[in-house]
């Protein structure tokens, strides 16, 4: 996993607290969206960057405000901020919506240990439900256990009753899942 | 033939009517901020449908590989209710959005002191943000609308030409187009604007600084009209070059100048997911 400092290198930007707010929602047309290193744009860097030179009521206030690629960035910069349990609503928001790249992000980092296991269960079940793939999921194998596989199991019945395919990770897993 | 309808509310249109834009070669649209039949009450209203504008609805039009981008406004009806009034000091961070290409709609709908007021610091808001403006001329007492509309630009110092004057007709194009302003025609099934009589405009006036949009809202009205009227210009003289202008490349040219339009392949950006909540039927 990447680290601020790692980022820090790549992108030697101190940001003041008090610039944030108006550099946030303009880090792709200011910093570029192109690739900067391993799985991070610049425009994705230098958010995080900026995230952690603000505090957690400031995170939340740019999320809440925050378009789509502005709220992708926030949950993606959440496992480097010292923010403790204070993301947890954030990712609570994303995967409320109905939006594939939101869900993705909130389940796809370290940060979403952070859930607990009756709202990560729903929350991998929505994934299958609307197409994001499962190997996105952090520590699906490790976190999935008998009762996402009876919710799985349950959701495979009604595909089939419906005459309907079931994702084939969705399928492996629940494979995976029966063995145990 | 591709289509890009620069005013059309699609929060208050169906699936299928994305699939029959993109199937009749709607490429992209932009989405101003509007009324919604029902007045809100309170400015969080408004953030809510802000977000929606700028994010699910970019979202819902991609499924389709339409492009979508939006215009932030308090507008002008609301701009009366001193209860929605402080919106304007929220919208500063719309209008620093990625996919946020004017201010509007603007403009005037009773032409009350209160929208004198929201319609004059709005204008100053594009200017901060160095955006063009959608300015809306009301439906009732429109010629003096229009001008009043015209006058307030001037004074207000933005760049003719990063101002668009929509809902135009035959009584007010001229004064528009005189101004430096670019003239936007709104094209409905009863009202407002027919295909045949903006081909007859098209005629007279030339096809500089002319947008047609169909303005498709909660109201009667429809999605298409814009490839209507492309083809009743075809059906009238004009070439396929013509077309492509008048709907494509001016909305390109107006919008463009924010700096901010993006109209590179959608599917691109949605290739990472196999799937996606629209089309599998929600979640
Ligand atoms: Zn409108």
């Amino acid at each position: 996993m990447t680290t601020l400092d790692e980022l820090r290198t790549f992108l030697p930007t101190d940001f003041k607290p008090a610039d944030v707010p108006a550099l946030f929602p303009a880090a792709g047309r200011r910093y570029g969206r192109a690739p900067l290193t391993e799985g991070w744009t610049t425009d994705e860097a230098a958010r995080a960057l900026m995230l952690a030179a603000v505090p957690p009521a400031e995170v939340q206030e740019i999320y809440r405000y925050g378009d789509t690629a502005e709220k992708l960035a926030v949950l993606k910069a959440l496992p480097l901020l010292t923010i403790g349990d204070e993301g947890v609503p954030l990712l609570e928001d994303a995967l409320r919506t109905n939006d594939t790249r939101l869900v993705a992000a909130a389940l796809g980092g370290p940060y979403a240990d952070r859930l607990g296991p009756e709202a990560w269960r729903q929350a991998v079940l929505k994934c299958v439900f609307m197409g994001v793939p499962l190997n996105n999921v952090h520590r699906l194998h490790e976190r999935a256990d008998s009762d996402l596989g009876a919710m799985l199991r349950a959701f495979a019945h009604e595909r089939q009753a419906a005459g309907r395919d079931m994702p084939a990770d969705a399928t492996a897993l629940l494979d995976r899942l029966q063995e145990d | 033939m591709r289509i890009f309808d620069p005013h059309i509310h699609m929060t208050s249109r169906t699936t299928d009517d994305y699939q029959r834009m993109a199937e009749a070669g709607v490429q992209a649209v932009v989405e101003p901020a509007f009324w919604l039949g029902q007045p809100r009450t309170n400015p969080g209203s408004f953030t809510d449908y802000f977000d929606s504008i700028i994010g699910w609805e970019p979202f819902r039009a991609s499924q389709f590989g339409i492009k979508h981008h939006a215009t932030i406004a308090l507008n002008p009806k609301e701009a009366n209710d001193p209860r929605c009034r402080p919106v304007l000091d929220l919208l500063p961070r719309y209008l620093a959005k990625d996919g946020v290409v004017a201010v509007g709609e603007i403009g005037y709908d009773s032409m009350t002191p209160a929208e004198d007021e929201v319609f004059a610091a709005q204008l100053a808001l594009a200017l901060d943000h160095e955006l063009p403006a959608l300015v809306h001329t009301p439906h009732r007492d429109k010629a003096r609308g229009t001008q009043r509309s015209i006058d307030v630009v001037k004074e207000s110092g933005i760049a003719p030409e990063r101002v668009l004057l929509d809902h135009l007709n035959e009584v007010t194009v001229a004064a528009a187009l005189e101004a430096g302003l670019w003239a936007g025609f709104s094209i409905y099934p009863d009202t407002k604007m027919s295909p045949d009589r903006m081909v007859a405009i098209l005629r007279e006036y030339g096809l500089d600084r002319v947008l047609v949009n169909s303005a498709a809202d909660w109201g009667k009205s429809d999605p298409l009209l814009t490839v209507r009227t492309a083809e009743a210009m075809l059906a009238g003289g004009f070439d396929k070059d013509d077309v492509d202008r008048v709907l494509w490349r001016n909305p390109v040219e107006f919008y463009g100048q924010s700096g901010r339009l993006d109209l590179s392949d959608p599917a691109e950006a949605e290739a990472t997911f196999a799937g996606n909540s629209i089309l599998r039927g929600g979640s």
